[in-house]
Parts: C-alpha cells; structure tokens; sequence
C-alpha cells in the first residue's frame, strides 16, 4: 500500500486541518472560537464544518445560551482517531 | 510529491493546537518586576521588623508577639506588592498579547486564570485559617507551597516552563516547614529570586524571538 492513500482527502484543506486540530484538544469549540482562530468568515466556516459532520468526524449541538442561540462543535471518537492517522501519513511523507 | 505542503499542513496542525488551548502570550518581563517588587517588599519588611527590635536572624516563631511590631504596615507592604505586581503583569501581557496578535481575554486566557486561581485560593483560605488559630509560623510555608501548585496547574493551559518555577516552589515551602521563623527569608528567595530568575528565562526565551 502506498503511504499516500492514508492521506484523507477531508483533512486535505488548511481549515478543515485547523477545526480538527482544535477539537483534538479541545472537548469543545463553539462557533466563534473557531472563526477567530482560524480568522475566517462564517460561511466559509460553515460549508467546512458541514464537510467535516458529513464524514461524521465532527458532531454540533446548538443550544441556546440565554436567549443567544450557540453552536458548538466537538470531534466524534472516529473524528479523532482518523485525524490520528492522517496525522501519521503526514509525519512519514516528510520522513520523520 | 510535494512534501514541503506536508510540512506546512503539521506545522499548522501544532500551531492550532497550542494556539487553542494554550494562552502564550505571559510577559516574561512581568516576572521579573513582580520579583523585583517582592524583593523591595521584603527589604522594608526586614527594615519594620528590625525597628521592633527583632533579630530576624535569631529564627524565632512569634511573628506576631510583639506589641511594637507594625502588622499593619506589613499587611501594607503585602498588599502594596501584590497589586504592583498584578498591574505590572496585566499591562506587559497586554502589550505582549497585542505584538503577536492573541487575544488577551479568550478562552485560553480564562482557562489559565481560572485553574491558577483555584490552588491559589485555596491556599489563601487555608492561610487566613491557619492565622485563626494562632499558627502563623506555618503562613510562610503554606504560601509557597499553594503558589507552587498554582503554577503547575496552570502549566497546561501556558507556555510549559512555570511548571518548573512551580515545583521549585512547592520544594521551597516545604524545606521552609523545617525552618519555622525565616519566612521572610524564603519568601523573599521564592517570590523574589525565583520570579526573576523565571521571568529572565522567558524573557530570553520567547519575547525575544517574537519582537
């Protein structure tokens, strides 16, 4: 198998990359963390995060803090452990 | 294949990890000064306790004995150092957090106050009851000791190195138990000596390289 195919194509994107690193170490990031941290606008926040909950990498939960409605993200177990893996391709392809 | 993207992709993975749970942006230049503070702080502590006629070098317990002995003025000292040193601190973070772009009131900087703050509150609780019941000889140590777990707790959520500060503290306090009477001594070498020696290091470490 070549080392290649462990790339994954849904991390293959610097903000995709960005959510997943943030929700490895983080239990949750809602919706303006990530869009401050990855200095971002929202819609382009939201057609990734929609990508990534599409694979079942991340899941939302929206609730309502007060009256102002929250979206919060937090990565799935298969989430985590396919980052993981993509994480190890990386590191052999640039032969560490 | 173009292996220098692969570089960058792990490059930015390790940035937003750290960038999202660690708050990086403590002035290095606030340790040093509240050092600073802490050891003019205990000069006139000394100078206080010297005009009471105590030979501080004499070890003994009875901080609080004497009728001559100005506890007001000391709890003055105390207070005046301590907000000095947290005014200088948020100011030099402030500065520092706006050099590299951080926000200074984010998540991770609540994260790093607010775990700090546990240890050291309820140290500070343990030491008000300590003087309660008339065990003051142990107030010293116990300080030391509470502030050495703050800082290793709140080394997750920063830059690694107060960890080390912090255990060399815990260390200090607890080498402090066996000499009961030279608190002033041990603070002055934990709260002084220590937070420059530590502000120093990150000072060369990290503010340099980001200015």
């Amino acid at each position: 198998m070549s080392l290649i195919d462990n790339i994954n194509k849904a991390f293959d994107h610097r903000i995709r990359l960005g959510i997943m690193s943030i929700l490895m170490v983080n239990d949750y990031a809602d919706f303006n963390m990530l869009k401050e941290l990855l200095e971002v606008t929202d819609g382009n926040l939201a057609s990734h995060t929609k990508a990534l909950e599409k694979e079942a990498y991340i899941k939302v939960e929206k609730q309502f803090i007060g009256r102002k409605p929250n979206t919060r993200y937090a990565a799935t177990a298969s989430g985590k452990k396919a980052f993981e893996k993509h994480i190890e391709a990386l590191e052999k392809l640039i032969g560490k | 294949m173009d292996s220098n993207k692969y570089l960058e992709d792990i490059s930015e993975i390790k940035n937003m990890m750290s960038r999202s749970s660690r708050f990086i942006s403590l002035s290095g230049l606030s340790g040093i000064m509240a050092g600073i503070y802490a050891l003019i702080g205990a000069y006139l502590a000394h100078g206080i306790m010297t005009d009471a006629g105590r030979d501080y070098f004499s070890g003994r317990a009875d901080v609080t004995g004497s009728d001559a002995l100005r506890i007001d003025a000391l709890y003055g000292i105390a207070i005046g150092v301590l907000v000095a040193a947290v005014v200088t601190g948020i100011i030099l973070t402030i500065r520092k957090s706006r050099k590299s772009g951080e926000k200074i009131w984010d998540v991770s900087s609540k994260r790093l106050v607010l775990n700090f703050l546990i240890p050291l509150l309820a140290g500070g609780v343990f030491c008000l009851v300590l003087i309660q019941y008339g065990i003051v000889w142990l107030v010293a140590p116990a300080t030391l000791i509470f502030y050495g777990l703050a800082c290793v707790n709140a080394s997750k959520y920063t830059l690694g190195d107060i960890r080390y500060m912090g255990i060399a503290f815990i260390v200090l306090g607890l080498i402090n138990t066996q000499f009961i009477g030279y608190g002033l001594y041990f603070w002055a070498l934990g709260f002084g000596v220590f937070h420059i020696l530590y502000g120093a290091i990150m000072h060369f470490k990290y503010d340099k390289t980001s200015s």
